[in-house]
C-alpha cells in the first residue's frame, strides 16, 4: 500500500502502478480501483486538510503532478474531448514498445506512436471552475498543514472605503511565513522566501479569466473529469480534488500553435486562448474525486450535517441564545428597529428548499426602505452582512452601473464560452442590492434587460443565460436584499420600511459606531455557523398545525377579504419557516406560527401607516 | 491518355477531375487508390496489410513521374469495362473537370464522359487496399475485385466490405426499392409504388443535379447487412455506392449529361440523434446528429493538388496534398536541378470547404448544463447551404484527428480534435418555410411510451386528469385549466385555399382576466415552459416590431435581414403574452391578423413577406381599475377592443372568489405546497415530461373530423346561441363563435385520442364556451336580472312570501332574454345582500323591513356551499354571522340550528327576525 505522501504527492505514481497491475493481471476496472482508492483515503481523518488547496496556495508552492483541492464553481462546462486513454510508446534507441496509460495528464511520454493498434481512444470533460464568486475572506478560514500557511490581515475599514464598485477586491498580503516545519518534505516547496510575490494576479490582466463579478481574484482551473460528468451541473460549488498539471512542456506545446500543421486548426484565436490558456495562469486540475459542497462556511464541518450529531446538537442548543445575541446587534445596526432587525435576520437564513413547477419556495427577498442617504449607511451595512455570509456581492444600482455592468452571462460563440455575469453566482450568495445609488435618468437597452433580469431572479430565482439564438433559463438560489429609500422598483416579497428610533442629528455619530470589535471575533463567528447552520436544518410541518394555519388562513379572509391574499399566506408560510428554523425548531409549533403571524402583522401595519404619511408612494 | 504536363491549367477549385479521389478509393486497386491513375509506380505497389495504410503512401509522392509506370501497363483505362470498379475512376481521368473540357467530353456521354467529382467529404485519411481474407494478399489486381466468385474473398482492408457484393446489393436496392407508406415531402410527386430511387435518378437525368438523397432507414429495412457496413464503414461503402448508382444511371440513360458523376448521400442515420451521445465509438462511422448553427466561417479553398514548376526548365510536377501535407519535390525530375520547384498557386487545385460549429439543440439538453458544440467541415455544394440559427440534421462521418507527431517535441499532447466531414443537410425547420403542414419535427416516441400513451388515453378521466396535472401548483380555476389544455392540444387545420377562403385557424386563443395576484402570471410562465415553441413576451415590454417582425441591416453584409419576434418564433407553439392590456394601441393591433389569418405581413425596407405565425395566444390582461369591478361590463373592465375580444376563443375571469370553503381549501393547497416532499406531489399527479409528450403525440398523430352528430349538435348549439341575443335585437353570436365551438370539439377529440369528434366533445366544447361567457359577462346579467327581478316584487305588492318557482316563472315570462336557474339564484343572493329579501328554502320573502312585524330587525341572508368534509365550518358561520349582526347591533340571532346538516348542493339559507 503507497504511503501517505505517496498518494499526495504522487497520485500519478499510485495511478501508473493499477494500470501496470491491470496489464499483467489481466483483470479490467482498474480505472475504478483507483478511484475508489482516492476516495478511501480522502475519507481518513485529517487526510482532506493534508492535501494543499488551490484556494490558498498560491501556485507556484505547489508541485506540479501533485494532489490537490480546489474549492470552486462549475462557470463553464466546455465540450468534451477525446485523448488516448492507452498508447504505445516506441523507445528510439532500442525500438521497445511500452503501453502507457494517458489518464490525468496532459502530455504523453515521448515517441508515441500514433498509428498503434493498442492506443484506446478515451473521453474527458473539461470544466472551466473559478473560486466560488464573492466568497468573503474574512471568515478566518484556516487551512492547517498544508506546506503553506498564508495568514491573511484583517481587511482595514478605510480599505472597505474604497471598495464601493468592488467589494470582492481581496488585498490578499501574503505575509509569508512558511511553515518550517514542511511534513511532506516537499522539495520544491522549500525555497525560502519571506515575501510571496502578489504577481499571479498582475500576470493575469491580459488574459480575461472570466470570473463572475468585478474585481476578483484568485486561480481559476481547467477541470478536467474523467467519469460522471453528467451528474455535476453548471454553477455547481465543488471541492475538487485532482492532479495539478501545470506541466512546462504543455505551456510551450501550447504557444507552437501549429497553426498550418494543425490540419483542423481553424479554432479562431479567440477560442484558442479560451480554451488552452497558458497553465501558468490556468492549471488543469484532473479531477480524481470532487464532492458537491452544501455550504462554503469553514466554521461548519464539511460533511453532511446529520451524520455529525454532537456538532448539531451542541449548536442546535445554542441557536436561541445566538439569535438573541444577533437580533439586538441586528437592531443596533438597523438604527435601533427591532422589527426590521427580525426580518433581516429570516432574510438571511432564507433559501429555496424547492420548487413546484416554475414556483420557488422558500426564497425570502427582503426590501429595506428607508435607508438614510447620507453617511454611506448602505455600504457600512453590506460591509456587515459581508462579515457574516460565506460569500456575497454588492450591486450598487447607480445608472452607470446598471447600463453598463453584465449581469446575464452570455454565450460567445467567437471564443466558444460563456462569458460570465454578475448573476452568477453559487446558491445561497447574498446579493446586496443598493437602491439608494440610483438617481432620475434614462435605461438604455442595457439597463432595462438589467434590471429584468434582476427581476426575474427575484420572482422566480432563475436568470436566462443568452445564448444569443435562444435563451437558457438556469434556476439559482440567491437571496437578494434590496435597500433603498421609498418602495423598490423591483419586486420583493417582503417589503418592510425602516424606522430609525435615532434622531437624524446623531446619525454620523451614531453609524460611526457600528462595528464589531475585533475582540468579538468569537462571537462573530458564533454568528457565523448559526446562519449558515440554519439554513440547511430539515423543516417540516405537522398535520395538526397545519390544519390550525388552515384555520387561521380562513379566519383571516374572512375578516377582511380584500387585505389578505393568496400571496400573505405564502409569505406567512415562509416567515413560519424562517422563524422555526432560526430558533432551532425543525418543525413548525403553534407558538412559532402565532409569533410569524405576529411580527407580520406588525409589518404590514407599519407598512399601512407608512403609505397614509406618504400618500404619493405607490 | 492524359498527362499532368498535358493538364491545362486554371482549374476552378471543386473542379477537381483527379482520378485518385477518395471517392475512387475504395473498390479500386492499390496503385490506382494513391497516386492519379495514370502515373503510380510500381515500386510501392504492396503495403502490408499489417501496416496502416497511411504510413505506406507518403514515401511514394515524389518518384510518381513516369506515365506508364503503372503495374497494368496493358490494361488502358478506357479499355477496362464499365462494370468493373476500375472504370469508375480511369474514364474519368482523361477528361478534365473546366467547363471547356467538359464540353469536350460531354458529346461521349455515359460514365466515361462524366467527370468524376472528389469527395474530401470522405476524406482521404484512410486509402485502404483491399485485402484477400484468404490468403491475406492484397490485391493488386482491379479485375479481381469485380469477381466475388473467384473463390477468395476480397474486402477493403481493415473493413468486411467486398466491394463486389456490396455494389451489386446496393443496386438491387436502388432497383427494388419500394416504400408504399412514404409520407416524406421530398418524395412528393412520386409514384410511391415504383422502385422509388429509380425514379429519383430519374429526376436527376432531368434535372441535372448529380446528388442521390439516399435514406439510411430505407437501407436497413432493405437489407440490414448493408445499413451496418455503411454506419461502420462509410468512407469505404460511400464510393461504392456511387460507383453503382453511376454505372446504374449511364446504363439507362447513356445520353444524359451531367456536371460530374452522381454522388450518393445518406441520411438519416439511426445511430446517433444526439450530440451528447457521441463517444470514441463512433469514430469513423457514419452519424446523423440534431443540432442549431451558431456559426459559419468564411469559404476556406483547401489545397487538394499542388503545382510545382521548375524554375530552370519549366518541367511542371504535381502533389497531391495528403493530410493537409505537401511533398514538395526537392529535385526536378527532368533537369536535376536540386530545389527548383517553385508552388505555382494560380494551377493548383482547391476545393471549397466551410468551418461550422453546430450546437445542440435546447431540447435535447439535460437540465443545468452547457450546451456541447460540434466542429463540422462543409465541402463543396455543401458550403454556404446552413446559416447560423438554421436548425439542422447533420448526417456525416465523425472524425478524430490526433495530434501531430512532431519531431523536434519529446511529448505531445495526448487529445484528439474531433470534428464531422459533412455529407449531408437537412433542415429541420424547411418545412416552416414552405408553409407545409403538421409539425415539423417528428417527435420520436419509443413503442413503450405509445402504449402507456394509449393507456393514459383509453381511460375515461383523461380530460380531468391531464387537466388536473396543469400546473398543480395553482389551485383550482379548474374550467381554465381545462381551457388551456384545450389550447394546448389545438384543432385540426383545415385548408379551404382552394374554395378561396385559405386556412382555417386551428389554434385557440385565450385571454385571462382578473384581479392581480390571482396567478395569472404563473399560468403563463407554466405554459411557457410545457411547450416546445413557446413564448413569453409582457405587454409593457414588447413592442410592436418585437412581437412580429423587423428589418435591420446586417453590419457585416450589410444586407436587409428580417429578424422575427416573437409572434414568429412561436409559429406552431404557444405566445404567452402577459400584462395584455399595458400593451400600447399600435402593438395591439398587428395581433388582428395574427390571431385570426395567423399571418403576418411585413412590408418595409423593400421586403414584403408574409411570414407563418400559427401561433396560439394565450393573454393574461388586468382590469383598468386594477381591480375586478363587477359593476361593469368585461367591455368596460379590460377596455380592449371589441374586435380583438372577438378573436380569443375563450375569455376567461380569473377572480378572487372570497368564499370560505373556498377560503379553505386554497390554504390547505398552499400549505401542502410547502411541506409535503417532491415525491409525494409526484405522485399525485402526472409529472411534466409525460404531460409534454401526450400533447405532443396528440397534436403529431391525431386529427380528429366531426361526425354526423357532432356537426348536428354543434349546428344547435350555434341556433341556440344567436337565438339567446336575437330577442335583445343585438346578435350575440358570429361565426367565429361557432368556429371556437369546433376547434374546441376537436381538441377535447384530440384529449381523447379520438379520430373522431363526438357529441361529448361537443357538449364539453358548449360546457366550456358558456362557461368562459358566464364568467364574462355574468356579471352585468346579474345585475340586470336583479332589477328585473326587483321590478317584479314590487308589481307584485305586498305579498310577504312568494313562491320560488312561481317567481323564477314569472320572471321568464317577463323578460325577453333565456334566464337560467343559476341567474336566477344568484339575483336573488345579490337582493339578498342588500337587503331587500330573505329565501328561506323554497319561499321568498320580502325583507322584514317591508313586512308588519316589529319595527326594527335585521336580517341576514347568507349562502353557503359547504362541502363535506367541512363539518365544522358551521362554527366559522355562526361566529360570522354574529359579527354582522353585533356590526349591525340591532338584533340577537336565532339561528337554525339544523345548519350542521346543511347539504353541499343546497343553498343554505338561514334567516333570523326579531321575534
Amino acid at each position: 500500500m503507497p504511503s501517505t505522501h505517496d498518494w499526495i504527492n504522487d497520485p500519478l505514481g499510485v495511478v501508473e502502478g493499477m494500470f501496470a497491475a491491470s496489464q499483467s493481471s489481466q483483470s479490467s476496472g482498474w480505472e475504478k480501483k483507483a478511484v475508489e482508492f482516492f476516495k478511501e483515503q480522502l475519507k481518513e481523518k485529517e487526510a482532506q486538510t493534508l492535501v494543499p488547496s488551490l484556494n490558498d496556495v498560491p501556485l507556484h508552492y505547489l508541485k506540479p503532478d501533485s494532489l490537490v483541492k480546489f474549492r470552486c464553481l462549475v462557470q463553464d462546462m466546455f465540450d468534451p474531448e477525446f485523448f488516448m486513454g492507452v498508447y504505445e510508446t516506441v523507445d528510439p534507441a532500442t525500438q521497445a514498445r511500452t503501453l502507457r496509460c494517458g489518464k490525468y495528464k496532459d502530455v504523453t511520454e515521448s515517441g508515441v506512436d500514433v498509428n498503434s493498434r493498442s492506443t484506446v481512444t478515451a473521453e474527458r470533460q473539461t470544466f472551466y471552475c473559478v473560486p466560488i464568486p464573492g466568497e468573503n475572506h474574512n471568515q478566518g478560514r484556516v487551512v492547517p498543514s498544508t506546506s503553506y500557511v498564508p495568514s491573511r490581515q484583517k481587511r482595514s475599514y478605510e480599505e472597505d472605503e474604497e471598495m464601493e464598485v468592488q467589494p470582492q477586491k481581496q488585498k490578499e498580503t501574503h505575509a509569508a511565513s512558511l511553515n518550517a516545519a514542511d511534513p511532506h518534505g516537499n522539495g520544491d516547496c522549500k525555497r525560502q522566501e519571506t515575501e510571496a510575490p502578489s504577481g499571479q494576479a498582475a500576470s493575469a490582466s491580459h488574459l480575461d479569466l472570466n470570473f463572475p463579478l468585478p474585481g476578483e481574484k484568485g486561480p481559476s482551473c481547467l477541470v478536467k473529469v474523467y467519469e460522471d460528468w453528467e451528474r455535476f451541473k453548471l454553477n455547481d460549488t465543488l471541492q475538487v480534488y485532482g492532479v495539478l498539471s501545470v506541466s512546462p512542456a504543455f505551456s510551450a506545446l501550447a504557444d507552437e500553435k501549429d497553426s498550418f500543421l494543425d490540419p483542423v486548426g481553424m479554432e479562431s484565436a479567440a477560442e484558442q486562448r479560451v480554451h488552452s490558456p497558458p497553465a501558468s495562469l490556468v492549471p488543469r486540475l484532473h479531477l480524481l474525486h470532487a464532492e458537491r459542497l452544501e455550504h462554503n462556511n469553514p466554521l461548519l464541518p464539511g460533511a453532511a450535517l446529520q451524520e455529525n450529531s454532537t456538532f448539531l446538537s451542541s449548536a442546535l442548543g445554542e441557536m436561541a441564545a445566538v439569535r438573541a445575541e444577533l437580533l439586538s446587534y441586528f437592531t443596533h445596526v438597523l438604527l435601533g428597529d427591532a422589527l426590521a432587525a427580525e426580518f433581516l435576520l429570516l432574510h438571511l437564513l432564507s433559501s429555496v428548499y424547492s420548487r413546484r413547477d416554475v414556483l420557488p419556495l422558500g426564497k425570502f427577498t427582503l426590501n429595506l426602505s428607508g435607508c438614510p442617504t447620507g453617511a454611506a449607511y448602505t455600504q457600512r451595512l453590506y460591509q456587515i452582512i459581508q462579515q457574516l455570509v460565506p460569500s456575497s456581492f454588492y450591486l450598487p444600482m447607480s445608472l452607470q452601473n446598471m447600463n453598463q455592468i453584465r449581469l446575464v452571462p452570455r454565450k460567445d460563440y467567437v471564443a466558444n464560452r460563456l462569458v460570465s455575469g454578475a448573476l452568477q453566482l453559487a446558491s445561497s450568495t447574498s446579493l446586496f442590492l443598493d437602491e439608494t445609488q440610483m438617481e432620475p435618468g434614462q435605461l438604455d437597452p442595457t439597463g432595462v434587460r438589467n434590471v429584468t433580469a434582476l427581476g426575474n431572479l427575484i420572482t422566480w430565482q432563475k436568470v436566462d443565460y443568452d445564448f444569443n439564438f435562444h435563451q437558457m433559463e438556469f434556476p439559482c438560489n440567491i437571496n437578494v436584499l434590496i435597500a433603498s429609500e421609498g418602495r423598490s422598483l423591483l419586486p420583493s416579497d417582503c417589503h418592510i420600511h425602516l424606522q430609525p428610533q435615532v434622531a437624524p442629528p446623531h446619525l454620523e455619530e451614531y453609524l460611526s459606531s457600528i462595528h464589531v470589535h475585533p475582540q468579538a471575533s468569537s462571537q462573530l463567528n458564533k454568528f457565523r455557523v448559526f446562519l449558515s447552520l440554519a439554513r440547511l436544518l430539515d423543516y417540516n410541518i405537522s398535520d395538526e398545525v397545519t390544519k390550525a394555519v388552515e384555520d387561521d388562513f380562513v379566519d383571516m379572509r374572512k375578516d377582511d377579504p380584500q387585505s389578505i391574499s393568496a400571496d400573505d399566506l405564502h409569505r406567512m408560510l415562509v416567515v413560519a419557516r424562517l422563524l422555526s428554523l432560526s430558533l432551532g425548531q425543525t418543525s413548525l409549533s403553534r407558538d412559532v406560527w402565532l409569533r410569524s403571524k405576529h411580527i407580520e402583522t406588525l409589518r404590514r401595519s407599519r407598512m399601512e401607516q407608512h403609505k397614509s404619511v406618504n400618500g404619493n408612494e405607490p | 491518355m492524359s498527362s499532368p504536363a498535358s493538364t491545362p491549367g486554371g482549374r476552378k477549385r471543386g473542379r477537381n477531375t483527379n482520378p485518385a479521389t477518395p471517392s475512387s478509393e475504395g473498390p479500386t486497386s492499390p496503385p490506382s487508390q494513391r497516386r492519379r491513375g495514370q502515373d503510380s509506380s510500381g515500386g510501392d505497389l504492396m503495403p502490408m496489410p499489417t501496416s496502416p495504410a497511411t504510413d505506406v503512401l507518403s514515401p511514394a509522392a515524389p518518384q510518381d513521374t513516369s506515365l506508364f509506370s503503372s503495374p497494368r501497363p496493358s490494361v488502358m483505362p478506357n479499355e477496362v469495362d464499365i462494370s468493373s470498379p476500375l472504370g469508375y475512376w480511369t474514364p474519368s481521368s482523361r477528361v478534365e473537370g473546366t467547363p471547356s473540357s467538359r464540353v469536350e467530353g460531354t458529346p461521349r456521354s455515359g460514365v466515361r464522359g462524366t467527370p468524376a467529382r472528389q469527395r474530401p467529404d470522405l476524406g482521404s485519411v484512410r486509402k485502404a487496399p483491399q485485402v484477400d481474407l484468404q490468403s491475406d494478399q492484397p490485391s493488386t489486381d482491379g479485375a479481381v475485385a469485380s469477381e466475388p466468385n473467384a473463390g477468395h474473398r476480397l474486402v477493403i482492408w481493415g473493413t468486411d466490405v467486398n466491394v463486389g457484393t456490396c455494389k451489386e446489393k446496393f443496386q438491387r436496392f436502388l432497383q427494388r426499392f419500394i416504400d408504399p407508406t412514404s409520407t416524406e415531402d421530398e418524395n412528393a410527386g412520386l409514384d410511391l409504388n415504383e422502385p422509388l430511387y429509380m425514379q429519383k435518378l430519374e429526376e436527376i437525368s432531368v434535372v441535372g443535379d448529380p446528388v442521390l438523397n439516399v435514406n439510411c432507414r430505407h437501407v436497413q429495412s432493405f437489407d440490414a447487412e448493408l445499413y451496418r457496413q455503411l454506419i461502420c464503414y462509410p468512407q469505404e461503402v460511400i464510393p461504392t455506392f456511387d460507383m453503382a448508382v453511376n454505372e446504374l444511371f449511364f446504363e439507362r440513360f447513356p445520353d444524359s449529361v451531367l456536371e460530374y458523376q452522381i454522388q450518393v448521400r445518406p441520411y438519416n442515420a439511426l445511430k446517433t440523434r444526439n450530440m451528447r451521445s457521441l463517444n470514441p465509438e463512433d469514430i469513423d462511422q457514419l452519424i446523423t446528429i440534431s443540432g442549431m448553427v451558431i456559426r459559419t466561417s468564411q469559404l476556406i479553398p483547401e489545397m487538394q493538388e499542388a503545382f510545382f514548376q521548375c524554375q530552370v526548365c519549366a518541367f511542371s510536377a504535381r502533389a497531391e496534398v495528403d493530410r493537409g501535407r505537401i511533398a514538395e519535390p526537392a529535385v526536378c525530375r527532368n533537369c536535376n536541378t536540386t530545389h527548383s520547384m517553385a508552388l505555382v498557386h494560380n494551377r493548383s487545385l482547391f476545393s471549397d470547404k466551410q468551418m461550422i460549429k453546430i450546437q445542440e439543440s435546447p431540447e435535447d439538453m439535460p437540465a443545468g448544463q452547457t450546451p456541447h458544440t460540434t466542429i463540422v467541415y462543409a465541402h463543396n455544394d455543401l458550403v454556404d447551404r446552413v446559416q447560423p440559427g438554421d436548425r439542422v440534421n447533420i448526417t456525416g462521418i465523425y472524425r478524430a484527428v490526433p495530434m501531430r507527431v512532431n519531431p523536434r517535441q519529446s511529448n505531445v499532447k495526448s487529445v484528439y480534435k474531433t470534428h464531422i466531414d459533412v455529407i449531408h443537410f437537412r433542415k429541420t425547420d424547411e418545412k416552416r418555410l414552405h408553409g407545409l403542414d403538421e409539425e415539423a419535427e417528428q417527435k420520436l416516441f419509443t413503442e413503450d411510451r405509445v402504449q402507456t400513451l394509449k393507456e393514459l388515453a383509453a381511460k375515461p378521466d383523461v380530460y380531468e386528469r391531464l387537466s388536473s396535472a396543469l400546473a398543480p401548483s395553482i389551485y383550482e380555476h379548474e374550467d381554465i385549466k381545462k381551457g388551456i389544455l384545450l389550447q394546448l392540444f389545438g384543432g385540426t387545420r383545415k385548408d379551404f385555399s382552394q374554395t378561396g377562403r385559405g386556412h382555417f385557424r386551428a389554434d385557440v386563443n385565450i385571454l385571462l382576466c382578473g384581479d392581480p395576484g390571482t396567478s395569472k402570471s404563473q399560468l403563463l410562465q407554466y405554459v411557457y415552459n410545457l411547450v416546445p415553441r413557446g413564448q413569453y413576451t409582457s405587454g409593457k415590454g414588447s413592442s410592436a416590431v418585437g412581437l412580429t417582425a423587423y428589418v435591420m441591416k446586417d453590419p457585416e453584409t450589410r444586407q436587409l435581414v428580417l429578424q422575427t419576434g416573437a409572434l414568429v418564433l412561436s409559429d406552431n407553439g404557444i405566445c404567452c403574452i402577459d400584462e395584455f392590456d399595458k400593451m400600447s394601441d399600435n402593438t395591439r393591433s398587428v395581433l388582428h391578423e395574427v390571431m385570426e389569418q395567423q399571418t403576418l405581413s411585413i412590408a418595409k425596407a423593400g421586403i414584403i413577406c408574409q411570414l407563418n405565425a400559427r401561433t396560439a395566444v394565450l393573454a393574461a390582461a388586468n382590469p383598468v381599475e386594477s381591480q375586478w369591478n363587477p359593476k361593469k361590463t368585461t367591455i368596460e373592465n379590460i377596455q380592449l377592443p371589441h374586435t380583438l375580444l372577438s378573436r380569443f376563443d375563450l375569455i376567461f375571469l380569473m377572480l378572487d372568489p372570497q368564499d370560505e370553503a373556498y377560503d379553505r381549501r386554497l390554504a390547505h393547497h398552499l400549505v401542502s405546497l410547502y411541506y409535503q416532499s417532491e415525491e409525494q406531489m409526484e405522485e399525485e399527479f402526472l409529472d411534466m415530461a409525460m404531460l409534454k409528450d401526450y400533447i405532443a403525440y396528440a397534436r403529431t398523430y391525431i386529427n380528429p373530423r366531426l361526425s354526423e352528430e357532432a356537426s348536428q349538435a354543434l349546428i344547435e348549439a350555434y341556433v341556440d346561441m344567436r337565438k339567446i341575443g336575437s330577442g335583445h335585437g343585438m346578435v350575440s353570436a358570429y361565426p367565429r363563435q361557432l368556429e371556437s365551438l369546433i376547434r374546441l370539439a376537436e381538441a377535447h377529440a384530440k384529449v381523447r385520442f379520438s379520430e373522431k369528434v363526438e357529441t361529448i366533445d361537443v357538449e364539453e366544447a358548449k360546457r366550456l364556451h358558456r362557461e368562459a361567457l358566464k364568467h364574462a359577462t355574468a356579471r352585468k346579467r346579474r345585475e340586470e336580472v336583479a332589477q328585473a327581478l326587483k321590478k317584479l316584487i314590487e308589481t307584485k305588492g305586498k305579498t310577504p312570501a312568494m313562491k320560488y318557482q312561481l317567481l323564477l316563472d314569472d320572471l321568464r315570462g317577463q323578460s325577453e332574454t333565456a334566464i337560467t336557474k343559476e341567474l336566477f339564484d344568484e339575483a336573488l343572493r345579490a337582493l339578498a345582500d342588500d337587503d331587500y329579501l330573505t329565501v328561506t328554502g323554497k319561499t321568498v320573502r320580502q325583507s322584514s323591513l317591508q313586512c308588519a312585524g316589529p319595527p326594527v330587525c335585521c336580517c341576514c341572508c347568507v349562502f353557503l356551499g359547504v362541502t363535506r368534509s367541512d363539518v365544522h365550518t358551521s362554527v366559522c358561520f355562526w361566529t360570522r354571522l354574529k359579527k354582522m349582526a353585533a356590526s349591525s347591533g340591532l338584533c340577537a340571532l336565532n339561528i337554525h340550528s339544523n345548519t350542521k346538516r346543511i347539504r353541499s348542493s343546497h343553498i343554505a339559507v338561514i334567516s333570523s327576525t326579531k321575534q
